[in-house]
């Protein structure tokens, strides 16, 4: 079982969370050309290895997290909260 | 390579089985090839074999890192069926199936292929409605389908959960009755064999490290058995197709691995005849006996990305809750084993198979979490592909830029999100 440490809730089962998907594509612009909104929307890494990726703690706090994880091994390496200035304040106030 | 006969299985007998050759060679990989199947899968091994047998082709390699049979061929549940609607695949998949049909005479290997009949259960009139214009398809295209009403259900598989008060009561079901399973071993081996007859090298424990290319050509794939030079290399590797395709420096795809669950109990005596399938409001489940008398099942994805050929415990539970909401009486059965795949997610939830931006490399990919039934005829279009340099009509939209044109063959109409298509 994977177990996600949520920074509100500890540790949890990953039952408890909803996989997002790839924390790292960003979004062009509206204006961006066709092509650049197909890579985005069609084209994937599919990293072999660590990657960011978004969960959201839907049986808990519901925030939605930013997770390290390996995909060889389901490794998990760092969790952060999705919401930047949320996880600035996380880390001011530790 | 002594060829299976009643008379061979007869004469062997009073013999004491002394007359049976190995099965297929073990060639150590030579220097140059004019095809190399990276890949030896079941749509690997289709491919090396049609592409002996109906192009007469020589010189063909598969190479395979791991041993054939060991990837997605041993890890999948057997179901064999055609009730594709969407204009390519429903031709595909039907071709498929009349290729299962006579697979064992043509491989002249038993693949156990039991036409034991797929039944879709429907839980409201509108999966009936969507269901009923899925199968009238089928049968307006030359395949075979049928509509049973709950009282006939009741009758052919009195052990399912008929009761008022059943979590998903069933209605009635499609009915598929040329579908069935197969022994995926078998499968594996009969290509291997049949293609080995044919001079086909199938290389085990071979596994490709990196890829020599120049601007418009693979020039060499090196392996961890030594170089290789090929005319034309086709890659069937689904699970790890990414990782191959950023090897040769071709960026990103419309794919992404995940991983599949599946299970088998410990053997009991016979309960189920046909292949039970059902799916409503996030269940998905189906369930078919083996002959050992394992009852085999499985359910969706695991849903987050994942190259590690293991499972988690939500699916287990989510499945064995569906296993006892349909079929109450496996309360006490004991799981025997479970096992997990990784499997290429596309965008559309359709595989591809196609020409790519390499003048000699041929792609088969994308095939989510149904490749085992597409074997058959996987290989022959991609045979085909490879032979003749151009797509046959029915794989013609089956290619990496059909999201630029806007064709996508969305059979669950689920959108552009991988892990929805499971």
């Amino acid at each position: 079982m994977i177990q996600i440490s949520c920074p509100f809730c500890g540790k949890r089962d990953h039952s408890e969370f909803s996989y997002g998907g790839d924390g790292q594509i960003n979004y062009p612009s509206l204006d961006a050309s066709q092509e650049t909104w197909h890579d985005a929307v069609f084209l994937r890494e599919n990293i072999y290895g660590r990657q960011i990726e978004t969960w959201q703690h839907l049986y808990g706090c519901r925030s939605w997290l930013l997770v390290e994880r390996d995909t060889r091994t389901h490794e998990i390496f760092s969790v952060k909260l999705a919401h930047a200035d949320w996880q600035k304040m996380m880390e001011e106030n530790r | 390579m002594t060829r299976f006969s009643a008379w061979n299985v007869i004469k062997n007998g009073f013999n004491g089985q002394k007359g049976w050759s190995r099965q297929w060679r073990d060639p150590e990989p030579k220097a140059s090839y004019d095809i190399v199947i990276v890949g030896g899968g079941l749509h690997g091994l289709a491919t090396a074999y049609y592409l002996a047998k109906n192009f007469n082709l020589k010189n063909i390699a598969v190479v395979e890192k791991g041993w054939i049979g060991g990837g997605n061929a041993g890890r999948n549940t057997t179901i064999i069926r055609s009730n594709y609607m969407l204009k390519g695949n429903r031709e595909f998949y039907e071709a498929s199936l009349t290729l299962w049909e006579n697979l064992s005479h043509e491989l002249n290997y038993n693949v156990m292929f039991s036409q034991r009949a797929h039944i879709g259960i429907y839980h409201t009139a509108n999966a009936l409605d969507a269901a009923a214009r899925r199968y009238n398809i089928m049968r307006q295209t030359g395949s075979d389908g049928e509509i049973w009403s709950r009282d006939t259900i009741k009758k052919k598989i009195p052990h399912l959960n008929f009761a008022d008060d059943a979590r998903f009561p069933i209605h009635g079901a499609l009915v598929q009755k040329r579908a069935g399973t197969a022994r995926h071993d078998a499968v594996a081996w009969g290509y291997a064999r049949a293609a080995d007859m044919l001079g086909v090298d199938i290389i085990q424990q071979c596994e490709v490290t990196s890829i020599k290319r120049s601007a418009q050509k693979i020039s060499s794939l090196h392996t961890s058995r030594g170089e290789i030079t090929a005319k034309k290399v086709a890659f069937a590797v689904a699970g790890n197709t990414s990782r191959l395709w950023q090897m040769a420096e071709l960026g990103n795809l419309p794919i992404e691995s995940h991983k599949l669950q599946a299970f088998v109990t410990e053997p009991i005596k016979p309960l189920l005849d046909h292949v039970v399938v059902f799916g409503v409001a996030g269940a998905h489940f189906y369930i078919s006996q083996s002959d050992k008398g394992g009852m085999v099942f499985g359910g969706d994805i695991d849903w987050y990305k994942s190259y590690a050929q293991k499972g988690n415990l939500p699916i287990v539970q989510d499945v064995a809750e569906c296993a006892l909401s349909l079929m109450p009486c496996l309360g006490r059965v004991k799981l025997l084993r479970h096992w997990s795949g990784v499997v290429d997610m596309s965008m559309d939830g359709s595989f591809f198979m196609c020409k790519t931006p390499l003048d000699n490399l041929y792609l088969n990919a994308g095939w989510n979490y149904g490749g085992f039934k597409a074997s058959p005829a996987s290989g022959w279009y991609f045979a085909d592909l490879i032979a003749n340099d151009r797509p046959d009509k029915v794989i013609q939209n089956h290619d990496l830029d059909r999201f630029r044109r806007g064709v996508h063959i969305d059979e669950r109409g689920a959108g552009s999100d991988p892990k929805l298509h499971g």
